[in-house]
């Protein structure tokens, strides 16, 4: 009986995050691949996708990757195991990236920073995003549903207006302001004692500063992946799925229900606030106008294209969603190679792209281009908007339910089930 | 308080007619685009969040049909006045076999599923029309051909536009239009829809058909908010713009405020923001220092909030019952 999958013979080896001997072997391979990925080493490098990906422009996609990781997984708990759906997001991304600027930035004439080290502002970014969600949570427990959605997204719609108004904090208009560099120092020393936004040479090696970055991020996203998982597993993680399943249910068997909304909103807010630190550091400027709706709905994306409620779904999602918006590129870029080459299918690309002014086709890849044909850019929303939808209608579980039914398929074979 | 007498001596009774037609006619176009939104709940229990975009899609119909191809106008003689209405209508119907579309391909399937999963399709389609759409029109700024254009006329001093009392006319005419619908046949089988669609497939109500209904009629009416929130005294002066798109979502505030299933909440919450959003914005321009730019197009959503925290319900809604 032994070695037998789905056999328990404990109940604290049921609840274990990863239960079977070979789960352990795979994760610790997994995330050695995964440190090794951004270095020319021999053996890393004959395994699909990873010289790829460990590129130096694709690990700045990497990285962004990451980031959006983390900022899913706190969306994750809220709507994934509390079941409260969010469309603010983004503008708690928006509160966490304030306050690192605040606290980490230049202090100039017409711009506020207290320019503190990293170690105090992103544990603040999080903390205050935290408490601007247990803020808003009396508002937001009481709805519930479509309700919901709408008074999330009426936050982001004021969080603009308020970035614009506190032009010391957000900067100037359209512009933005500088962010605090991902350098690690103890104080406000000149040099810093890790220097994660520059190249230099760690160890025997020459390090650039996006594999720099890349380290950083991964262990950060691993940490707090954990720390999701984890949630699950606790006495909130299990009175948020008790909210989700049946809400009134729920409350009369003894769960406080608003106590427990305000828990999943501050903890979801903690992960977005750290999330939009590190996105606006390792970007280094960004516009009032990049914390929008569109940045909040592209989470609820992830979760719907990766699987609502599992970590392994929110990690699925955000390879997905943000591979998406290059592979969209990509492909455009390779079919207007194959419009202009001598191939079978050129007139078929021809015909899908145009390639020059006048040219027959719906898609062209000069981002001036005006009107008609549309550009690469607008190409990769509408293909992301229209893959929500046919997730919705054909995989509600999105690809981790593919993966589900991939692997039941090779369990039962040879019986459908 | 030494603003206040100032604040006083500003408003003189001109300026509150003024602003009171302002806010009349903004109120109209919130309630238009409430009424859309509640059409849809009613039927389909949920959101339809692609409202805005389907808005940008109708001005796109009508600077399409009304400019480029000048289809009653070539045909009919007559005035300006009578095609710009009929090319209306036809925009209207255009956007509303585009709502069917939609209905009919994405949303009929999701009958009985979970109301958020259709909530999040029409998110979907949000963004996919938006931009299609937003590419096809603010990139090239298109002219609706509104035939009273930028004129005006006095009352008193007070300056009121033509568009402010068209748009409160055409709000009139389409609330009056719904609440004779829903005390038809088909108005009553759409309220048994709302209130349980399996109850009310049981009793042989072709839901289908109720969901097309009202997804056509929502679509429709998103069309006219869109083109009326285009015209001159509005953000884009004439031209079919992208703020169509993201001015439907400042009507949500209005549809939570009135209750999202209520009609008289549509039209009642859709006035009563408006109103909150002109006056805030005329008798409280004098503090832009501490509230910034713009802050009236902030209101709806701060009154939102506040009114939430009184009636999670909205003043109309159905407020719901939780049972075990």
């Amino acid at each position: 009986m032994k070695g037998r999958p789905n056999l328990y013979t404990s109940y604290q080896d049921e609840t274990q995050l990863f239960s079977t001997r070979t789960q352990k072997v795979a994760i610790v391979l997994f995330l050695v691949v995964l440190v090794l990925m951004p270095f020319d080493l021999p053996v890393i490098d004959k395994i699909p996708f990873v010289r790829f990906l460990g590129d130096n422009t694709w690990l700045r996609v990497v990285n962004r990757m990451l980031i959006f990781c983390i900022s899913a997984l706190g969306l994750n708990i809220l709507s994934g195991v509390a079941g409260q759906v969010s469309l603010g997001h983004g503008f708690f991304m928006g509160v966490g990236a304030y306050t690192a600027v605040l606290m980490g930035g230049a202090n100039t004439s017409s711009l506020w920073g207290w320019g503190l080290p990293m170690w105090l502002w992103l544990p603040a970014a999080g903390a205050v995003a935290a408490g601007v969600g247990i803020l808003v949570a009396p508002a937001a427990v009481r709805v519930r549903g479509l309700y919901l959605a709408i008074v999330t997204l009426g936050l982001v719609f004021i969080g603009l207006h308020l970035s614009r108004v506190f032009t010391e904090i957000a900067g100037p208009g359209s512009l933005g302001r500088k962010w605090p560099k991902l350098q690690f120092r103890i104080w406000k020393e000149e040099t810093p004692l890790i220097d994660f936004s520059d190249k230099g040479h760690w160890f025997w090696f020459d390090i650039s500063r996006n594999q720099k970055t890349y380290l950083l991020l991964l262990g950060l996203t691993v940490l707090f992946a954990l720390a999701a998982a984890n949630i699950g597993r606790t006495r909130t993680g299990r009175a948020l799925a008790a909210i989700r399943d049946r809400d009134v249910a729920a409350e009369i068997m003894g769960v406080p229900e608003a106590k427990y909304k305000t828990i999943a909103f501050a903890i979801s807010s903690f992960y977005a606030g750290v999330a939009g630190a590190l996105l606006a550091s390792m970007v280094g400027q960004m516009p009032p106008e990049f914390w929008d709706l569109i940045l909040s709905v592209e989470f609820v994306a992830i979760l719907l294209i990766g699987g609502m409620g599992r970590v392994s779904g929110v990690l699925y999602g955000t390879f997905f969603v943000v591979m998406s918006h290059r592979l969209v590129e990509e492909v455009v870029k390779w079919a207007s190679r194959q419009a202009e080459g001598e191939g079978i299918f050129a007139a078929l690309w021809d015909g899908l792209i145009s390639v020059e002014n006048g040219d027959f086709g719906f898609i062209t890849l000069s981002e001036s281009a005006l009107g008609y044909p549309l550009p690469a850019s607008a190409l990769d929303e509408v293909i992301y908007g229209l893959l929500i939808v046919v997730f919705m209608l054909f995989e509600p579980l999105g690809l981790y339910g593919i993966w589900i039914k991939i692997r039941n398929y090779w369990k039962g074979w040879p019986f459908s089930y | 308080m030494s603003s206040l007498p100032m604040l006083f001596a500003l408003s003189t009774v001109d300026t509150f007619v003024q602003t009171f037609f302002k806010a009349m006619a903004l109120g109209s176009l919130y309630a238009m685009l409430a009424l859309g939104f509640v059409l849809i709940f009613k039927a389909t229990q949920t959101v339809n969040f692609a409202q805005g975009a389907i808005a940008l899609t109708g001005t796109w119909f009508l600077s399409i049909i009304f400019i480029d191809w000048d289809v009653p106008g070539r045909w009919l003689p007559g005035p300006n006045y009578v095609h710009w209405v009929i090319a209306l209508l036809l925009a209207m119907a255009a956007t509303a076999v585009f709502g069917l579309i939609i209905e009919r391909l994405a949303i009929r399937r999701m009958i009985g599923e979970p109301i958020f999963s259709m909530a999040v399709i029409t998110l979907g389609l949000e963004v996919a029309i938006r931009v299609v759409a937003s590419d096809a029109v603010s990139l090239t700024p298109r002219i609706l051909g509104v035939p009273w254009g930028i004129q005006t006329f006095k009352i008193g001093e007070a300056v009121v536009s033509w568009s402010y009392i068209s748009a409160i006319v055409a709000t009139a005419i389409v609330f009056l239009i719904t609440w004779r619908f829903l005390k038809t046949r088909t108005g009553v089988a759409m309220r048994a829809t709302a209130f349980d669609q399996e109850a009310a497939l049981a009793q042989g109500i072709n839901v289908g058909r109720i969901f097309a209904i009202a997804w056509a009629a929502g679509a429709a009416l998103a069309a006219m908010a869109g083109i009326f929130s285009s015209m001159s005294p509005w953000a884009a002066a004439g031209t079919a713009s992208r703020e169509g798109a993201f001015f439907a979502f400042r009507a949500l505030p209005a549809v939570i405020v009135g209750g999202l299933d209520s009609v008289i909440g549509a039209l009642v919450g859709g006035l009563l923001i408006g109103f909150m959003e002109i006056f805030a914005g005329q008798y409280l321009s004098g503090y832009v220092g501490v509230l910034g730019v713009g802050y009236q197009q902030v209101v709806p959503y701060v009154v939102m909030l506040i009114a939430l925290l009184i009636k999670p319900y909205g003043l109309f809604g159905t407020e719901e019952v939780r049972r075990v």
